[in-house]
């Protein structure tokens, strides 16, 4: 098995794991963390695309900025997760129902 | 089988227990730390696969950045009462079925992935640099706007300030 062809199948792995996390925990926090293991995996794709064709280097370019937004977002997020656990006193995501119809 | 190909199976497979791991870990704490793990493997994977510039990157703003933000969160957010944080599971059985269910998706559209390409001379990475502010300086611009614009709403919603009004 080719280097590129296991690095692609880990990156469907994490993604999956990512997702799975997602669903199933109960904390916001953890939330974030399954949403940072997908960006993970994304990522690992364009490397190892990139690897496999062409001497360009556009997908680690890509890879980079993906890095820059998955800053953003863990920032932004947390700070939401903070500013909610202020108002509900939890974090976990069931709780926040004002807004349900 | 080379030197480096062990080594590259070996921050596979710890990329892939430490995932699980994220998974199957009830404390939040231990999570985070897992997820340290995990990226610091992945930063492994990156230096073997050519793209070192990254991989610096990932360790610098994923393991010294966000890993940090996190463990913050965990911390303000954990009831000051000593126990560690532990996190319910809810829709176990839906949630796996959906994550199995992609993951036979995808393995099944990568088992006909063609093997062919030009690989990737190992370059210098000046030339990265290059075409980073070359090529894609408008989108390199674009993300630093984006990065102050994030970092200044989350500190405003972050911040305790009432509004005046």
């Amino acid at each position: 098995m080719q280097a590129y062809t296991l690095m692609v199948y880990l990156a469907a792995f994490l993604f999956c794991m990512g997702l799975l996390i997602v669903i199933i925990k109960r904390n916001a926090i953890m939330v974030l963390l399954g949403i940072e293991l997908m960006f993970n995996a994304a990522n690992l794709n364009l490397v190892a695309f990139n690897r496999q064709y062409g001497p360009q280097l556009d997908g680690q370019v890509f890879a980079l900025f993906v890095i820059i937004i998955a800053v953003c977002e863990a920032a932004v997020g947390l700070a939401l997760v903070l500013r909610i656990y202020r108002y509900y006193q939890t974090s976990m995501p069931d709780q926040f129902s004002e807004l349900k119809g | 089988m080379s030197f480096l190909d062990a080594v590259f199976l070996f921050f596979t497979g710890l990329a892939a227990v430490a995932a699980a791991a994220i998974l199957f870990s009830r404390n939040v704490f231990r999570s985070a730390l897992w997820l340290l793990v995990c990226l610091m493997s992945v930063a492994g994977i990156y230096v073997l696969s050519l793209a070192e510039f990254l991989a610096v990157t990932q360790i610098l703003i994923y393991a010294g950045g966000i890993l940090v933000i996190i463990l913050f969160g965990i911390m303000l957010t954990t009831r000051i009462s000593g126990k560690p944080l532990l996190v319910q599971h809810r829709h176990v059985i839906s949630g796996s079925l959906a994550a199995i269910g992609l993951f036979a998706l995808l393995s099944l559209y990568l088992s006909q992935l063609p093997t062919a390409g030009t690989t990737l001379e190992p370059q210098p990475i000046a030339t990265l640099g290059l075409h980073v502010f070359s090529e894609y300086a408008l989108a390199f611009e674009v993300a630093g706007v984006l990065l102050l614009v994030a970092l200044v709403g989350a500190a405003v919603i972050a911040s305790e300030l009432k509004s005046k009004t």
